[in-house]
Parts: structure tokens; C-alpha cells; sequence
């Protein structure tokens, strides 16, 4: 068993944006790209040219529809780990290699220590963790803890990689437990949510719903008329003014 | 338990960085590539980059795996077994280039035709072009004829844009965004952060298309209209518009050819515009009461009435004829909603949200700004309406006209380069249609000289035909003749079965660079792996020489007899520029370049490189000066830099003149891709904010435009809601003129060449019957044609494909997800396994583009699920049309332009006996490259961790 702190100075977490996400996957492959040469390297993959490829992910993007009788939408989900306050995926480890830190909430998997027993994986409810079979250890996001801090990029990129590619601006990234944070202000606005709030791991990252669909315009009453014939005269007769070029 | 680890948080992301330009789709963002140790450690989007603005989706940020894919080229190679085999000897360079100079060398010394150059997804068309047109072969083009060229044509004709490269929405001020047949693709980067931006401000997003994904899943209003019927769908909007008489009358006098007169009596000239005697086209002057000239400034032009003209004619202008078209009841929403399957409620409401905003929500800049005629405005007034359109309306045979159509509602509700309209990109607009005609007639095709201008252009009328003396096509493709008369990108569809069919002609050899035409870019694939490897009675093959240059191992490769290898997009020269295919933003002028960031590991070199050394070597002109000594020896930097279209315009614009102090027109500057590179590897000149709308009628535009080389003619563009040089086809194919199609063509020219846009079916589904369903394709958001299966993370996103089904239609046959079902067309049939879903249109099935592979390609196992369960609907789709009037078998194609209509498919649906990807061709040979790695661990050597 390992312990949480009592409470974190800030909750830094990703604010998620339903109504804009088109399912690209550059969150999914921007992650990859920088985690597997960053804190978590390798994201191992396995056989990568042949019949079953798969590999470490930290985050991935699911499209389906949600049906409900005569309405439906497709939904594009992005998914990785929530950095839960109270994370059973840590409580849950062994050796302490799993662990939130004080300073920003982030969950961290330390991989000189981890032992690759998968208790974490199976203490998630959400499948965010994902194991390295060729590295031996587990993975999962670290809110790009190599990027947010670094001091050697400059300023404004030190978000995680997937904010920092998204094209549709619908990965937001900050302090959630900061109430006049932009994200916190999004999430208020936007009546933000928590995915599987029940299960009570008050997880930090949020989900924003898609928005109501813009409601039809105001239309001007209309006459229609009576016969092709007449309409046409009835528009040549309007059309039939003075216009300068 | 423990305390926190220690854990380094400022480690530097890599030792060097290099921005270059991104090749992983066609948009053509800004990177920044990060290397450590000279391999790459990451890429992310170039912040300052005017198309991605710092972002980069799915594909950009999978380049590492593209750069180290298992599938590349590793050197020239020379094929040694029977095509298909596989079967390659690696040889020198000089090898390869004296091989390739002596097949082509003999073509040029006797008849240059026998080559057919054609270049696929080539961003270098401006080099490509120039070259073939030097070489003296009719025979060029690249894949816009299977791609978009019913978009390009139908806007370049009409207003002098077009979508996507030409044109943006005013995605800052627009307030309702309509996207036709737009899937995840064209544009990628550019249309994502547009639609975050509408999304911020509230703005309504309306998408049409048969399939609820990707873009279309975010939209406000999702119309899921079946294919092929857009046409209708647009009519009854205008209709609507002409209806209630919510039209921009004055946008249409200033602007558009609305009030010029049409003879309407039968004859040479009916259809054409009464012209003056400096051939101005008329109009009937209100404020004088007597005919005027269409293009002077100070009148009051009628758009409406009957007038005859001193020699008796009776003409009548252009607005009453579109009227009298949209307003017939074949437009009405009651008409049209049964074959859209759209309500005509809907369509009500969609067209009365449209005037809503178009009319009374109109945006003020208080911005002056001055007239084609000199006239001064205090203010630019704007509707706020815009439109996108993409492969779901350009794939169809009747892809030109509803384009035309989509163009037209956007001039009624004066929404062209308006605040929040549809904005062109300079060096858009140019006149309607541009002057630039295409070369290549017969006659002009001699022996060891070049043609006498571009290949691909612009018909005004039959005069501007490439025939041959006997009136049939002097092109290879049949572009630019009866076939295909306004075919402005060629039809590389056609290419590799006319050449087996020696239809018109035979060739000796066939040259392609980065076209998958063995497979996914092929229609009908069965039958043209038939065309590469059939052979004459000698026993030698009816295309006698392939050469091949690509960077992948694709499935094309083995049918090639010579393989010039080309690089990765990280390890070439290139230059995205503006005699090409510009990456300018609205406000921006703008082109840039690529510059190897690694070199390559394999003995490879970019293709453009190859070909100006080729070019050299067969001694063409504009390769070699005049002592026999290469022009640009330093190769491909040399002629970027150094090359000189028209004094003073080159491939580049920025930082020209000797100082590098010119933008666009300038002296050569020995140190420009330096400023290139200082500048991250693109340029940009700004255009000033009076400039930046209503350019084809902007003064100060026009002028600026005639300074910087990017506008021909200081006239305004006056948009072409009735198009002159269609009607001047129809009246060859009526009888009239001096060139006249032959008999069997008259009257597929008379039906479809209408100078006003009407809808017609598409031609599969008039000619075939008892298949029930549309079949159509789309492109992942993360791949990018066949290239994306190569790559070993996006491949684990998408390693197979299903055909996406109604759930109405699963139900009918009795279905669940992951069943196989056989599809068949009138040409052949798939097996392939279903997925059930809602957001489809119930008439239509659809499935990913390109994910189907063929075994032995790609560096992919041959248990890969591409192969085994992935499937091409390319196998369904003929290349011919079936026998029509005539006898005669017409492309599979837009009469008008040639566009392949691939979307026009037509498939029945059963239940499959057995499972299994059919048809399974067999294993393509690939001895000549290393074997795949069995696992991936890249970037442990970024951290120690080996």
C-alpha cells in the first residue's frame, strides 16, 4: 500500500472539450511522440509491422455513437489518466513506485522502483494505465511532468505535448484546484464533469459536454405564391429597380 | 511509503533544432524537428507558421515513424524477374540515370508523345510542369484528376478561386459555416482550428454529408444527404432564395455577369453574350434607356427584361435565365426532398437561416477601401455566410455543375470575399476563367523541342482543344479533347489503360512519381495490374518501360522496371511555391521551402534533384546552358534560388534581389534560402488590410497584385454566374464552328455543357441497374492515402477497415457488427466485414480510404490485418463507363472536367458464405528490402534506457 498526501498545493489537470473534439488523434500520437523519448521512455511497440501491433499509449482517442431512440451523435472520447485526488491506482502499489505528488497532484509511476505487478491497471477504473511488456513497467501520463517545468523550452511550451497539438483548441491544460483558473472558469461555464463520478476517485481532469446545438434563426414570415408563373413575375417585377454598379 | 522521488524536470528536448516544412498530408504546415544525436527526437508545429499556427494533428506528429519506416527505398533499383515479382538488383545512381537518359533520350530525338510523365501527389508541379514541357511530351499532369479538380475548375471558372487552396472561410468573422461532402481530410490543420474558432464564438456549423463523422460529428446541424445529389439539395436552397427575394441584387449588378445579355434566337450564336464591337458584352442600360457596355462602371444595368438588338436578336439578360432555371419547380424543396433525402422543411429553414444572416446580420468594417473603378467606400460590408466543399462533391460525374451550384448560392447571398465570407488566397482570384491555356495539340509536338507553353490550362472554347488533325486526343489521358474538353488537371486515371490499349496510342515509357497507381489510386485495380503486365504477340509488354520514383516499398514499386529512389521528407530539398500550389493564407502571401533536417541513410536522392539532373543528361534546354554544362549544378537549391520563370519571378518569392530587400519580384539572391532558413523555412508578405477583401474588384488589390507578378490583368474578376465557354462547346456539339466533336459525342456535350449549373444523376446509376446503395469512401483524420500503414503508431490506431453500414440496412439482411458480406458492382466484388451504424445515410455504405493493403508491400507481414481483413473498394470502381449511345465506352469520369467519379458507385449488399478478405491477390515479392523489426523501443536511447 502506498499513501496519498493529505491534500496537494495545486491539482494541475486537462480540461476536455466534447463539443470540439473531431477524433484526429494528435493528442494521441503528439503524446507518443514525446513520451517515448521523455520521462516514460521507451513506449515500447510491439510487433509493430505484423498481424496484432500494439504498444504503450498514454492517451487514446475512442469514437462511437450514443444512441437514444430518434437521436444519436458520435462522440469522439479522449481518454488518458485523470489524476484522481483520491487515485486507488495508488493506494493500490506496492512498492511506493505509484504516487501523487504534493506539489501538483500529478500521479507518477517511477519506473526504477515499479515491478511491473499490475495491481495499478487493474485499481483503475478508467484503463488509463497501460503496461510496457517489453520495458517491464507500468505507464501512463505524467501531464508531460518533463515539459511543464522545463526551464530549456520556452515559456508557452511548457504544456503537455497533446495541448500543445491540438488543433482544434479542445485540450486545455492548468490548475483545477485554482477556482479563477481558466480552466476552472471553462469548467464553471460550461457545466464541466467528472467521468464516472460515482466511484468517488475524484478524478481532476474534466470533461466539457457538447454544447446545444445553435438554434435556428429567426425567419422572416413569407407568402408563397401561387404558381411558377406568377413568382417569376412577382421577382422580375422586385428585381426590376434602379441599381448602379 | 517513501518520499518523492527526484525526478529531472528541465532536461533539454533535444541538441538541434531545425523547422522545415511537414509532408505527412498535402496541407503543408510548419515544424519544428527536434534531433538528438541526429536522430529525431521530436517534431511539433511551428507557432509562427501562417497555415498550422503552431498546432499539428495526428499525422504531422507521427513523422518520426514515417522518417524510419521499414518500407523506404534503400537504392536505385533494376528490375531483373517479370513485373509483380518483386524481383530487383540494387545499381549505381549513374546506373540508373544513363539507364533512364537512354530510354528517354530516344523518345525526345523521335517522338517525345511516346513518354507519359505523371506525378501524383507532387508538391513540386512548378519543376514537374517545367520539365515536361521542355521535354516536348503532350503527356503530363499530376493526380487533380482523380483528386479535385472539379472543385479547382468549377470555382476557377465561375469566380476566379476555389475551395481549400484558394480560398479560406473568414473563419475571425463568419457567423454560419456550411461544409459539403468535406470529410476528415483537405485541409486538415487549417479547418481544425477553424472550426475551434466558430465553436469559441457561437457560430453555426452545417455540414452535408452522407456520414456523421469527424467534422460533420461537431457540426450544429448534421444533413445526411445522400451522394451524388448535392446538386438538388443547393437548387432548392436558391430556389428558396429567389422565392422570397432574399438575393444581393447590387452585389450581383457590381460584380457578377448577371445583367450582361444572352442571344436567345438559334443559331452560331445562341446561348453567347451580345458583344459589342470591341467585343464587350452587353447590357441594357436603364439610365440611358439603350444597351451599354457590360463592364463600365457608370450604368444601371437591367436584369430583367427582353431586348432586341439592332440586327434583330432578341437577348435577355443572365438573372432572368437563372431565375427562370431555379425557380422551376424541378428545385423546389418538395421536388427534391425525396432524392436528397433531406425534408424540404429542412431545407426551408436552412435556406431562411441563411438570408437571415446573410441580409440581417451583416458585419460593417469600417474599413475604406477603393473600387475596380476608382470609386472610394467608407466601409466594407460583409454577409457572413461561408462555404467549404470538398471530395464529396468533386468525386462525382456530375461533381462540375453542383460545384458551379455551390458557387452560385454564395454569389446570390454576395458572401465572396466579403467580411465573413469565403476569402480567396492570393494569388486567387484570377479572371474567370484564368488565362492560361493548355499546350499540347498534335501539332505542336515535335522532336527535340519543347511545347510551346504549359501543359494544363483553361478552355475558353473548342479552339483551345488538344487534338489531333483527325479531331481525336492528342493527350495519352484524352484530357483536353471531346472526351474531357475542360480537363484542367489531367486524368492520370487514365493513363495506364489507355497506354495497354494503345487508346489513342501506344507509349514507350511510362514515368510516375508518387502515385499508388497499382493500387488504392487506381480505379478498377484488377484490370490495370492486367494493363502493367500485359503483353504484345512478341512477348514484350504493351507499356514497354516503367519508371518509378517514390520513397515506400507501395504496391506499385515491383510493376516498375527502374526504381529511382527518393528521400524521406525530412532529408529533401523542396519548395512549396507560388507558380504552384501556394500555402497563402487570406492576408498573406505566402510560400516556403523543405531542407534536409538528417541526411539519409540509404542511397537515395529527392526526386527533384533526379530530375534536374535527368534533365540535363537528355540535354533539355532549361537544364543545360548553352556550352552542354548542367545550369544548376548545385542541383535542386541551385534552381530554386536560381531559376527565373519571367525576369525577376522565380520559384521563391521572398527575400529577392540581390540585397534580398524584394518581395516577389526580384533579381535572384544568392543568400535566399539562408533567409529561408533564419525565417523557418517559409516566407510571408502581408497584405494590407484595404486589400484584404472584395480583391476581384479591389483597386488597390488589383494594382498590388500586377506589381508582386501574381495578377495578369488590372480588370476586375466579374464572376461568371452563366459561363460563356460551356455554352461554346454546346454549340460545336449543336452544329456550329470550325471544330466539332464527332458524332458519337454530340450529345453528351449538348446535355451537360449548360452554361448555368443544373443537376443531373450521375452517369453509374443511369446505367446500371439493381445495385440499391451508394458506396463512398473517407480518409482517417490520421493518414494520409497509402502512406499511413507504414507507420507504426498510426497503424495501430487503424490497421483494418470495416464497410460502415446503416443499421436499417444490417437489420434488412441480417447482420451484426464484424459479419461478412460480399459487395458487388457491375464490375466485381468485395468480402469484407460490417460495422452497424446510425449517422449514415440509409441509401449509403462507406469505409476508410487506402487502409486495405496488398501483401509484401509497405514493409507490412503478410498476416498484417491491412492485408487480411482490409479491403479496397478501388476493385468495384470501372475506370470505363458501360457502353452508352454509340457504342462508345466514355471514362468513368466528369464529362466536363474529367474527374474520376469514384463517389459515383453503386453496390448491392449480402450476407458472405466464409470469411476472409476477398479479392487476395497474391504476395508481392520484396526481397530487395530488410526485414520489419519485430519491436519498437524508439526513444529509449533518448533516455539511457537500451
Amino acid at each position: 500500500m502506498t499513501s496519498l498526501p493529505n491534500s496537494t498545493e495545486r491539482k494541475l489537470g486537462l480540461v476536455i472539450d466534447l463539443d470540439i473534439c473531431v477524433g484526429c488523434h494528435a493528442c494521441v500520437t503528439s503524446c507518443k511522440e514525446w513520451n517515448t523519448g521523455g520521462y516514460s521512455a521507451p513506449l515500447s511497440d510491439h510487433d509493430p509491422y505484423g498481424a496484432d501491433p500494439s504498444g504503450a499509449w498514454l492517451n487514446r482517442v475512442h469514437s462511437f455513437e450514443v444512441t437514444d431512440g430518434d437521436w444519436s451523435r458520435t462522440v469522439h472520447f479522449p481518454r488518458s489518466c485523470l489524476h484522481c485526488e483520491e487515485p486507488a491506482c495508488v493506494t493500490v502499489c506496492p512498492t511506493g513506485a505509484s504516487y501523487k505528488r504534493v506539489e501538483d497532484g500529478i500521479v507518477l509511476v517511477n519506473p526504477d522502483t515499479c515491478i511491473g505487478c499490475k495491481l495499478c491497471s487493474w485499481a483503475c477504473p478508467y484503463g488509463a494505465r497501460e503496461y510496457d511488456y517489453d520495458h517491464g513497467v507500468m505507464k501512463k501520463c505524467t501531464l508531460c511532468v518533463d515539459r511543464i517545468y522545463n526551464e530549456t523550452i520556452p515559456e508557452e511550451d511548457r504544456i503537455p505535448a497533446c495541448v500543445r497539438a491540438c488543433p482544434t483548441g479542445a485540450r486545455a491544460f492548468g490548475d483545477l484546484g485554482d477556482p479563477d483558473s481558466d480552466v476552472s472558469q471553462s469548467v464553471e461555464e460550461r457545466g464541466g464533469f467528472n467521468l464516472l463520478e460515482e466511484f468517488g476517485y475524484k478524478p481532476v481532469n474534466k470533461y466539457l459536454p457538447p454544447r446545444k446545438p445553435v438554434e435556428p434563426l429567426p425567419q422572416a414570415a413569407e407568402e408563397a405564391p401561387a404558381n411558377t408563373g406568377s413568382r417569376l413575375e412577382k421577382l422580375f417585377a422586385w428585381a426590376d429597380r434602379a441599381l448602379s454598379r | 511509503m517513501g518520499v518523492q522521488p527526484d525526478i529531472e524536470l528541465s532536461r533539454p528536448v533535444g541538441d538541434t533544432l531545425r523547422k522545415t516544412t511537414c509532408y505527412m498530408c498535402a496541407c503543408r504546415c510548419g515544424i519544428d524537428v527536434h534531433l538528438k544525436d541526429g536522430k529525431v527526437r521530436y517534431i511539433e508545429g511551428n507557432r509562427d507558421h501562417p497555415v498550422n499556427k503552431g498546432v499539428l494533428c495526428g499525422k504531422g506528429s507521427a513523422g518520426i515513424m514515417q522518417h524510419y519506416s521499414p518500407a523506404r527505398l534503400r537504392a536505385p533499383l533494376k528490375r531483373v524477374g517479370p513485373r509483380g515479382s518483386g524481383q530487383f538488383k540494387e545499381i549505381s545512381w549513374d546506373e540508373a540515370l544513363d539507364t533512364a537518359a537512354d530510354w528517354l533520350g530516344q523518345i525526345r530525338r523521335t517522338d517525345p508523345k511516346r513518354l507519359a510523365f505523371f506525378t501524383g501527389r507532387d508538391q513540386s508541379q512548378s519543376l514537374t510542369g517545367l520539365w515536361a514541357m521542355q521535354f516536348g511530351t503532350p503527356n503530363f499532369a499530376a493526380h487533380g484528376g482523380f483528386c479535385s479538380v472539379n472543385m479547382a475548375a468549377g470555382g476557377l471558372y465561375t469566380f476566379g478561386g476555389a475551395f481549400w487552396e484558394f480560398g479560406d472561410p473568414d473563419w475571425e468573422l463568419t457567423k454560419y459555416f456550411m461544409l459539403f461532402g468535406v470529410a476528415e481530410d483537405h485541409a486538415s490543420n487549417p479547418i481544425k482550428i477553424g472550426i475551434g474558432k466558430l465553436k469559441e464564438r457561437g457560430a453555426k456549423i452545417v455540414s452535408v454529408n452522407p456520414v456523421r463523422t469527424g467534422y460533420n460529428a461537431v457540426a450544429d446541424e448534421w444533413v445526411g444527404i445522400r451522394p451524388g445529389t448535392d446538386g438538388l439539395f443547393v437548387g432548392a436552397l436558391i430556389y428558396e432564395l429567389f422565392r422570397t427575394e432574399q438575393i444581393d441584387l447590387d452585389y450581383l449588378v457590381r460584380y457578377t455577369n448577371a445583367p450582361w445579355l444572352v442571344v436567345q434566337d438559334e443559331g452560331a450564336t445562341q446561348g453567347l453574350f451580345a458583344r459589342d464591337e470591341a467585343g464587350n458584352p452587353m447590357v441594357w442600360d436603364k439610365r440611358t434607356g439603350a444597351f451599354g457596355n457590360g463592364r463600365a462602371a457608370e450604368i444601371q444595368p437591367a436584369l430583367t427584361g427582353s431586348y432586341t438588338l439592332p440586327d434583330g436578336r432578341t437577348v435577355r439578360p443572365v438573372f432572368e435565365l437563372m431565375a427562370e432555371r431555379y425557380l422551376s419547380v424541378d428545385y423546389s424543396p418538395e421536388t427534391v426532398a425525396e432524392r436528397t433525402g433531406v425534408p424540404a422543411d429542412q431545407m426551408r429553414r436552412i435556406a431562411a437561416e441563411l438570408a437571415h444572416v446573410a441580409f440581417r446580420e451583416e458585419i460593417v468594417l469600417d474599413r475604406p477601401w477603393t473600387d475596380w473603378a476608382g470609386r472610394r467606400h467608407d466601409k466594407m460590408i460583409g454577409r457572413p455566410i461561408s462555404m467549404h466543399a470538398m471530395r464529396g462533391i468533386s468525386a462525382h460525374s456530375n461533381g462540375f455543375q453542383t460545384c458551379r451550384m455551390i458557387h452560385i448560392l454564395q454569389i446570390l447571398l454576395g458572401s465572396i470575399d466579403c467580411p465573413g465570407g469565403f476569402r480567396y488566397k492570393p494569388p486567387y482570384p484570377k479572371q474567370t476563367p484564368p488565362n492560361l491555356l493548355p499546350h499540347g495539340a498534335a501539332g505542336d509536338i515535335k522532336p527535340e523541342m519543347p511545347l510551346g507553353g504549359p501543359h494544363l490550362g483553361f478552355p475558353h472554347g473548342p479552339e483551345h482543344l488538344l487534338l489531333t488533325d483527325e479531331g481525336g486526343p492528342s493527350r495519352l489521358d484524352k484530357g483536353f479533347s471531346w472526351d474531357a474538353p475542360m480537363s484542367a488537371h489531367g486524368l492520370m486515371h487514365m493513363v495506364i489503360n489507355n497506354a495497354a490499349k494503345k487508346d489513342p496510342y501506344g507509349i514507350d515509357v511510362l514515368f510516375m512519381y508518387m502515385a499508388n497507381m497499382a493500387w488504392n489510386s487506381s480505379m478498377n485495380v484488377p484490370g490495370t495490374l492486367d494493363a502493367l503486365t500485359a503483353k504484345d504477340e512478341n512477348g514484350e509488354y504493351k507499356i514497354p518501360r516503367i519508371i518509378y520514383s517514390d520513397a515506400y516499398y507501395s504496391e506499385t514499386v515491383p510493376f516498375a522496371d527502374l526504381i529511382l529512389p527518393d528521400t524521406t521528407y525530412l532529408e529533401r530539398w523542396d519548395c512549396i511555391s507560388l507558380l504552384d500550389r501556394p500555402i497563402s493564407e487570406p492576408d498573406l502571401v505566402a510560400d516556403s521551402i523543405r531542407h534536409p533536417v538528417v541526411e539519409p541513410d540509404r542511397d537515395v536522392r529527392g526526386f527533384q534533384e533526379v530530375l534536374i539532373d535527368l534533365g540535363h543528361r537528355i540535354r533539355l534546354p532549361a537544364f543545360t546552358n548553352e556550352d552542354g554544362s548542367p545550369k544548376y549544378p548545385g542541383g535542386y537549391p541551385d534552381y530554386m534560388v536560381n531559376h527565373q520563370r519571367k525576369p525577376g519571378i522565380g520559384p521563391l518569392a521572398g527575400w529577392r534581389g540581390e540585397d534580398g530587400s524584394a518581395s516577389a519580384v526580384g533579381a535572384p539572391n544568392p543568400d535566399q534560402l539562408q533567409r529561408y532558413l533564419d525565417n523557418g523555412s517559409f516566407f510571408g508578405l502581408p497584405i494590407a488590410p484595404e486589400h484584404s477583401y472584395f480583391r476581384h474588384a479591389n483597386r488597390g488589390y488589383l494594382d498590388w497584385g500586377i506589381e508582386k507578378g501574381i495578377r495578369m490583368s488590372a480588370d476586375p474578376t466579374i464572376f461568371q454566374l452563366y459561363s460563356e465557354p460551356l455554352q461554346k462547346f454546346r454549340l460545336a456539339a449543336l452544329g456550329h464552328g470550325p471544330k466539332q466533336p464527332p458524332d458519337t459525342h454530340r450529345k453528351r456535350i449538348v446535355d451537360h455543357f449548360d452554361p448555368l449549373p443544373f443537376w443531373y444523376p450521375p452517369f453509374e446509376e443511369q446505367m446500371v441497374e439493381g445495385f440499391p446503395l451508394h458506396a463512398i469512401t473517407q480518409r482517417p483524420m490520421h493518414m494520409y492515402h497509402s502512406w499511413g500503414s507504414q507507420n507504426a503508431w498510426l497503424r495501430q490506431i487503424t490497421a483494418a477497415n470495416r464497410l460502415y453500414i446503416h443499421t436499417s440496412v444490417g437489420q434488412g439482411i441480417g447482420i451484426e457488427d464484424d459479419d461478412w458480406v460480399w459487395l458487388t458492382s457491375h464490375l466485381g466484388r468485395v468480402r469484407c466485414q460490417v460495422r452497424l451504424m446510425d449517422g449514415v445515410n440509409p441509401h449509403t455504405v462507406w469505409t476508410w480510404n487506402a487502409i486495405g493493403k496488398r501483401r509484401g508491400a509497405w514493409g507490412l507481414d503478410d498476416d498484417a490485418p491491412e492485408s487480411n481483413e482490409g479491403f479496397l473498394l478501388n476493385h468495384l470502381i470501372s475506370e470505363l463507363l458501360p457502353k452508352g449511345g454509340g457504342g462508345y465506352r466514355y471514362s468513368n469520369s466528369d464529362p466536363i472536367t474529367g474527374q474520376a467519379a469514384w463517389f459515383d458507385l453503386r453496390v448491392k449488399i449480402e450476407k458472405a458464405d466464409g470469411t476472409g478478405t476477398e479479392p487476395l491477390f497474391e504476395p508481392l515479392g520484396n526481397d530487395s528490402q530488410p526485414p520489419a523489426p519485430e519491436k519498437l523501443a524508439y526513444g529509449a536511447k533518448f533516455r539511457d534506457r537500451t
